[in-house]
């Protein structure tokens, strides 16, 4: 059957699983939105091409599928950079289509013309410019292949225009063929063997559970292994939800903001049982004084992570999932034989003191005075289903939806870990709420944060997304604000956005959405309860908040973990028992 | 300078898939992390599917098993050695034009002849020879024409195997990547 490579092109994403794409077209892309209107592909057109790709991303986060981008070529292309590079970072599965000029014009600067394949080739797991039509349905399944099996990643594919119109025999490859890529998912028996002793040896163990937790869709191995030795879990701002904060041995997350006890726990454990965590400069602080005492189990399905920040004493390169349950299977076979645990009582005691005397905290706002952005999150909390998914920009909103959001489902939060990428949450949140209708979905941005892509709210009300964004607005870029304060002498250089404008109200109107303004504690819960009565637009909340309002704990960035900041009435007793 | 191995030399063999754009990818990974390429010798493999690239980099052990690790994971990239110059055969080509007038050229000529080169053209005052040998003995012919003018050098990358029957030696780096 001959059919353009458009056609090609479509039904081979079709052929590959795809419901739904992000997109927005162009000169070159052009031919491919034609047999789109025949697809049973549900496109959704964005106002921005960053915001289809940070919507593939929110897509995959909650679906575990790969988020599809499709855009146009030269300015399309480089405006889908920071979401490859932001998919890259948090190993997001996710194909990006790209439209080329015609493969006689490419190199000639014709219009619109950029080197797309040069561009993002550090910024995504592979990509390929398609040279003739007949390549299409193997490169799309590759690109798919690649993008979802192994360390999961962003996989682009450019197309110029004449391939894209020219014809090809159809067919569609029933394996690929990639010799360079078979990525290791089972375990080392004999490492493993050796993890299950060490993790029965260790007095002070803690389990490290990262982002490829969620990857693997290893939640529930995570968790039977946590409970059969009754070890504690941290979860990193990858992992939030991998492990139920509600569960007795969880800790929360670790970090630069993480809690007293995560970060602490951590720093004195004797066992770092690290599943599917990469080592991050946001979590070691200065990297020689991390964890001093503690020998390190290292779970990772990409061997460069092994040794990349920390030299690992037991390396295991595979699946978190399928690892995970060998190590279980082996902690059994061990205790079977008459293996014993060593004792762990004193370490879980030392642990729950820590937790008792440094929990989270803020102070909450007298009468009149200004409105904390922790207060908010709470009462939101506390207003939304348990598996209500949440999804944050970058800054101090993000560090505090991590904090006091309670997660206690795999894919319920949605953020930007590694990149940071300011802009992140709407157009997140609405990829996140295309690929689960039925959960609902909140996004809270900081004001900053919401300025860069609030455009995409056009796209949500549109195509009739309800999502619900909480801008904590304290009129200032809120984290750059906090290191002013903290480390450049209260010299607050360019972080002042303004008070008044712009009006978040009427810019959620004028995009057709419905706009609430907070302002004092009592119209928190009236504000929220409004917003998630609402189900057939999007809703803005704009939280009028607290500007001095700081993230804590917090250790400065190059310092060490035992320098934690807390909070400060936590702070002054600390140095007092000190 | 010379082109000897200074002590934080290593040498990558890598098995790609014959298609463009490899060698830029296996480059940029060396070039985002501030490390120079010293010599770099690409062509075809015995299977046509396939080529093999000989990295020279000047980078110490433990970024360079990093940057192993980070080549591994390129789709394109099939295989990765890291050989000992001490257990493998290296290569490399010279071109040289070289100034010989008259009175000096018996001389030239005759250090061509020690070190088993090849005269290729010969002018009135210079003479252009190519010589092959491991990257050593290219070093010393350099360093002896320099005395009589090297006019243009041009030398190839090394290619490098690993000795026969001392496949123990090569330090194939284990796991491939995902």
């Amino acid at each position: 059957m001959k059919i353009t490579g458009a056609q090609a092109l479509i039904k081979s994403l079709e052929m590959a699983g795809v419901e739904v794409m992000f997109g927005l077209p162009g000169g070159c892309i052009l031919p491919a939105y034609d047999p789109l209107l025949d697809s049973s592909i549900r496109h959704i057109l964005v106002r921005h091409e960053q915001g289809a790709g940070h919507m593939a991303e929110g897509y995959a986060h909650v679906t575990g599928k790969p988020g599809v981008a499709m855009v146009t070529s030269g300015p399309a292309a480089t405006n889908l950079v920071t979401p490859l590079c932001d998919a890259y970072m948090d190993s997001v599965p996710m194909v990006a289509i790209t439209g080329q000029v015609p493969t006689f014009a490419i190199g000639t600067d014709a219009f619109q013309e950029c080197d797309t394949v040069g561009i993002t080739r550090s910024v995504t797991k592979h990509n390929e410019l398609v040279m003739s039509a007949d390549d299409l349905p193997r490169i799309i399944k590759e690109a798919f292949h690649i993008a979802t099996t192994g360390r999961p990643g962003p996989v682009l594919v450019d197309v110029p225009k004449d391939v894209l119109q020219n014809t090809m025999e159809w067919y569609w490859p029933d394996s690929v063929d990639l010799p360079g890529y078979r990525p290791n998912t089972k375990g080392h028996p004999r490492m493993i063997r050796e993890a299950a002793k060490l993790i029965l040896a260790s007095e002070r163990p803690v389990i490290y559970a990262g982002g490829g937790i969620l990857k693997a869709r290893a939640a529930d191995a995570l968790r039977e292994l946590a409970e059969l030795v009754n070890v504690n879990v941290v979860t990193t701002l990858m992992a939030r939800g991998a492990f139920p904060d509600s569960h007795p041995l969880a800790l929360g997350m670790p970090g630069m903001h993480g809690n007293y006890t995560a970060v602490t726990a951590m720093q004195k454990s004797d066992l770092l049982i690290t599943l599917g965590a990469r080592f991050d400069d946001r979590i070691t602080g200065k990297v020689p004084t991390f964890a001093p005492e503690a020998k390190i189990i290292h779970v990772d399905i990409d061997p460069a992570e092994q040794g990349k920040v920390r030299r690992p004493d037991i390396p295991i390169v595979g699946d978190c999932k399928q690892v995970i349950e060998e190590i279980i299977r082996e902690i059994r076979a061990l205790l079977h034989a008459g293996e014993t645990q060593a004792d762990t009582s004193t370490w879980r005691s030392r642990l729950s003191g820590w937790r008792e005397q440094y929990p989270l905290s803020y102070e909450p706002s007298a009468p009149g005075d200004a409105l904390k952005p922790q207060y908010c999150l709470e009462v939101l909390r506390d207003s939304c289903p348990s598996d209500t998914i949440l999804v944050s920009g970058v800054g101090q909103h993000q560090m505090w939806c991590s904090q006091y959001w309670h997660f206690d489902h795999p894919y319920t939060w949605v953020n930007s870990g590694g990149l940071g990428t300011m802009g992140f949450a709407v157009p997140a949140a609405i990829g996140a709420k295309v690929g689960r209708p039925d959960k609902l979905v909140w996004a809270i941005d900081g004001d900053g944060c919401f300025q860069m892509t609030a455009q995409e709210l056009v796209t949500a009300a549109v195509e009739r997304i309800p999502v619900k964004i909480g801008i904590l607005n304290n009129a200032y870029l809120g984290m750059v604000r906090q290191w002013q304060e903290m480390f450049y002498e209260e010299r607050y250089s360019e972080v002042y956005l303004s008070q008044d404008v712009p009006d978040f109200v009427k810019w959620a109107e004028a995009m057709g959405c419905v706009g609430i303004r907070v302002d004092s504690p009592e119209e928190v819960q009236p504000a929220i309860d409004k917003a998630n009565e609402i189900d057939d637009r999007p809703v803005v909340v704009d939280f009028r908040t607290d500007s001095r309002e700081k993230v804590f704990p917090m250790v400065p960035a190059g310092q060490s973990n035992d320098d934690i900041i807390l909070p400060p009435a936590q702070q002054a007793l600390r140095t007092r028992g000190a | 300078m010379t082109m000897g191995d200074a002590p934080n030399h290593h040498i990558l063999s890598v098995l790609v898939e014959n298609r463009s754009g490899v060698l830029a990818r296996v480059a940029s990974l060396f070039a985002r992390r501030g490390y120079n390429i010293f010599s770099l010798a690409v062509a075809p493999s015995e299977d046509e599917r396939f080529s093999r690239i000989t990295i020279v980099a000047d980078v110490d052990s433990s970024p360079l098993e990093q940057i192993t690790k980070q080549l591994f994971k390129l789709i394109d990239v099939v295989k990765i050695s890291e050989l000992d110059p001490r257990t493998s055969v290296e290569r490399e080509l010279l071109l040289a034009t070289v100034k010989a007038e008259p009175e000096r050229r018996g001389q030239v000529v005759e250090l061509v002849q020690i070190f088993e080169g090849k005269i290729l053209a010969v002018g009135p005052d210079a003479i252009t020879v190519s010589l092959d040998g491991n990257p050593d003995k290219l070093d010393d012919f350099e360093e002896l024409m320099r005395g009589y003018g090297i006019v243009e050098l041009q030398r190839t990358g090394r290619v490098a195997l690993p000795k026969l029957d001392r496949e123990a030696r090569v330090r194939a780096v284990k796991g491939k990547a995902s």
